[in-house]
């Protein structure tokens, strides 16, 4: 016990840490299973979460051990690292902020300082002082850690989305044997018009589709960035023997193409229906008026 | 700012059967690491073209593998070197259209195009490294300070 | 229609005849002496058989690099001028996206979804109408 000690042969505040950790660890996670965050993420049952919380601890307790208590990148966080992400992303999905999640991270400390004070009540204060201020920089060190982790798991989750939202926002549509469309809706970014001419040619490839219509009624503007890249899925699909045709062209972005200079041989229309006209006639299939014979 | 792992392999570049090796030796690399179909063509195409500059103007040389990785993405970086001629003027060879060995004049400023990252360097008389790097789906943003 | 190899060695693309047309097949990673060879070898074959079209199948080519992209469209420019019209078939999309990225349309080339479509393609259009009577066919 501590109070041996108390003449001379003081252990070092982190090695004085790192034996509390390992005493009291049954204790700490009990009350951490307490805590909103252990609570409401290990929801199986009570003992699964004092579970997850013993493994906090003990990872504190390895980097106290190392002497790095300051440091992020200690090789003791590697393994809850996963975990505590999981428990960041877990209760950011339940709606709260980063904020929030902050907090929920900070209130695990008071728990663990006062069980320290209890345990070192013997010591002297200067001892307890500086016991105190180590278990402070590591439980700092610990939500640097956490929230480090959660956010590049949200940024992951996020990116996920945005590619989920650009495929579900470019649907190829099968219009005839041998022609599909995409009926572009919304500003074209790089990394969308990416997704739009790979999704084309995809199903270019998978409908044996000699006509690709890209309709770009729904394009607020075009500016030369966009333009390059219709013009490149043009390209793309004539490399591949399919004929893109651009319908919804306005005034303005003819002009803009113009203006950048692109001689590629582009069809345009003026609106979708016309494009599937000029499509079906080249595939030898005409649309007339059923009434037009009759008189 | 980025970690490397270290040299993952380093290939010779001496003969057209070599372009196959690099060739092959990145797509499997660049498959490893899950990047998508177009993603490890363009590579490919990239390395094919600069390892083809490595042998026909650089007079052979060899193709370094590394594998990178900066704010959790990861990446591969290759470095193509050989201790050729050099280039004298590196605005012009990286233009579009320019020539000196016989192609469609595309492979310096097409590769340029086709990665991430491109570094040259060049003295005359003293051979040329280029290093590509490309990185799994987005380049990384610089973090902000946690 | 006659379906024999033409040139069955080693280190060569095998060229084969079909009726009026040349049909080749790339496969896989074709060394850089190949793809040269491939070109000598159809010029001489266009000219041996009097064929007045060339199919090439790269759907099973995974890369196209500047040096394969110029062997192809110097194979279309010398068949045109042997009076043979060539059809590139079959290139996948990440080839074509890579291509156009590097700076390579290949504005001359004729291109088809499959080489069903490309031999269609070469049917439908009239022979080109050579000058100076029928060409003499080589030993």
């Amino acid at each position: 016990m501590p109070e041996h000690e108390a003449d001379g042969q003081l252990a070092t505040p982190t090695h004085e840490v790192r034996d509390f950790l390992h005493r009291w660890r049954e204790q700490i996670a009990q009350r951490w299973a307490d805590e909103p965050l252990f609570r409401t993420v290990f929801t199986v049952s009570r003992d699964e979460a004092v579970e997850a919380g013993k493994v906090v601890v003990d990872a504190l307790a390895q980097v106290a051990d190392s002497d790095q208590v300051e440091d992020p990148d200690s090789a003791g966080f590697s393994g809850v690292r996963e975990q505590l992400a999981r428990m960041g992303v877990a209760r950011s999905r339940a709606g709260l902020s980063n904020t929030q999640v902050s907090s929920e991270l900070a209130a695990l400390r008071p728990p663990v300082e006062n069980l320290l004070a209890a345990d070192l009540e013997q010591a002297p204060p200067e001892h307890l002082r500086a016991c105190s201020t180590t278990l402070t920089v590591l439980m700092g060190t610990l939500r640097l850690v956490a929230m480090q982790t959660a956010l590049s798991e949200w940024q992951a989750l996020s990116d996920r989305q945005r590619l989920q939202l650009m495929e579900v926002a470019t649907p190829v549509i099968r219009l005839w044997d041998g022609i599909v469309a995409v009926p572009l809706i919304g500003t074209l970014d790089s990394a969308r018009s990416q997704v739009v001419m790979e999704t084309l040619l995809d199903a270019v490839v998978d409908q044996h589709a000699r006509f690709a219509i890209l309709d770009i009624t729904g394009v607020p503007t075009v500016d030369s960035l966009v333009a390059q890249h219709l013009m490149k899925t043009v390209a793309a699909a004539r490399l591949m023997g399919a004929q893109c045709i651009v319908s919804g062209i306005r005034p303005a972005i003819a002009q803009t193409i113009v203006h950048l200079g692109l001689d590629l041989d582009v069809i345009t229309r003026a609106n979708l229906a016309d494009a599937l006209g000029y499509a079906l006639h080249q595939l030898g299939a005409d649309i007339v008026n059923a009434g037009a014979g009759q008189r | 700012m980025h970690t490397a792992a270290g040299v993952e392999a380093c290939l010779p570049i001496r003969s057209d059967l070599d372009l196959v090796w690099v060739r092959q030796h990145v797509r499997q690399a660049a498959a490893r690491l899950g990047f998508g179909l177009v993603a490890q063509t363009k590579l490919v195409t990239a390395a094919s073209e600069l390892a083809r500059n490595t042998l026909v103007h650089g007079g052979g040389g060899q193709m370094e593998v590394t594998h990178v990785s900066s704010a959790g993405a990861q990446g591969l970086r290759l470095a193509f070197t050989d201790e050729g001629p050099g280039i004298a003027d590196l605005d012009r060879a990286l233009s579009d259209g320019y020539t000196s060995g016989g192609g469609l004049g595309m492979g310096l400023s097409g590769a340029r195009r086709l990665v991430h990252d491109f570094h040259i360097d060049s003295t005359p008389g003293d051979g040329t490294t280029v290093r590509v790097t490309c990185w799994v789906a987005q380049p990384p943003r610089p973090r902000e300070e946690a | 229609m006659s379906d024999a190899y033409l040139r069955p060695v080693t280190g060569h693309v095998p060229v084969l005849r079909l009726g009026d047309v040349l049909l080749v097949t790339l496969q896989g990673d074709l060394h850089d002496s190949m793809a040269q060879q491939l070109q000598q070898d159809l010029a001489e074959t266009i000219v041996r058989t009097g064929v007045h079209g060339v199919l090439i199948d790269i759907s099973g080519v995974e890369i196209v690099d500047s040096f394969l992209g110029r062997v192809l469209a110097e194979i279309a420019a010398q068949a045109k001028l042997l009076a043979a019209r060539t059809v590139v078939a079959g290139m996948r999309p990440a080839v074509a996206i890579t291509l156009v990225e590097l700076g390579l349309t290949l504005p001359g080339l004729r291109t088809a979804l499959s080489t069903e479509a490309g031999m269609e393609l070469l049917a439908q259009q009239p022979p080109v109408t050579r000058p100076g009577g029928p060409r003499q066919e080589s030993p």
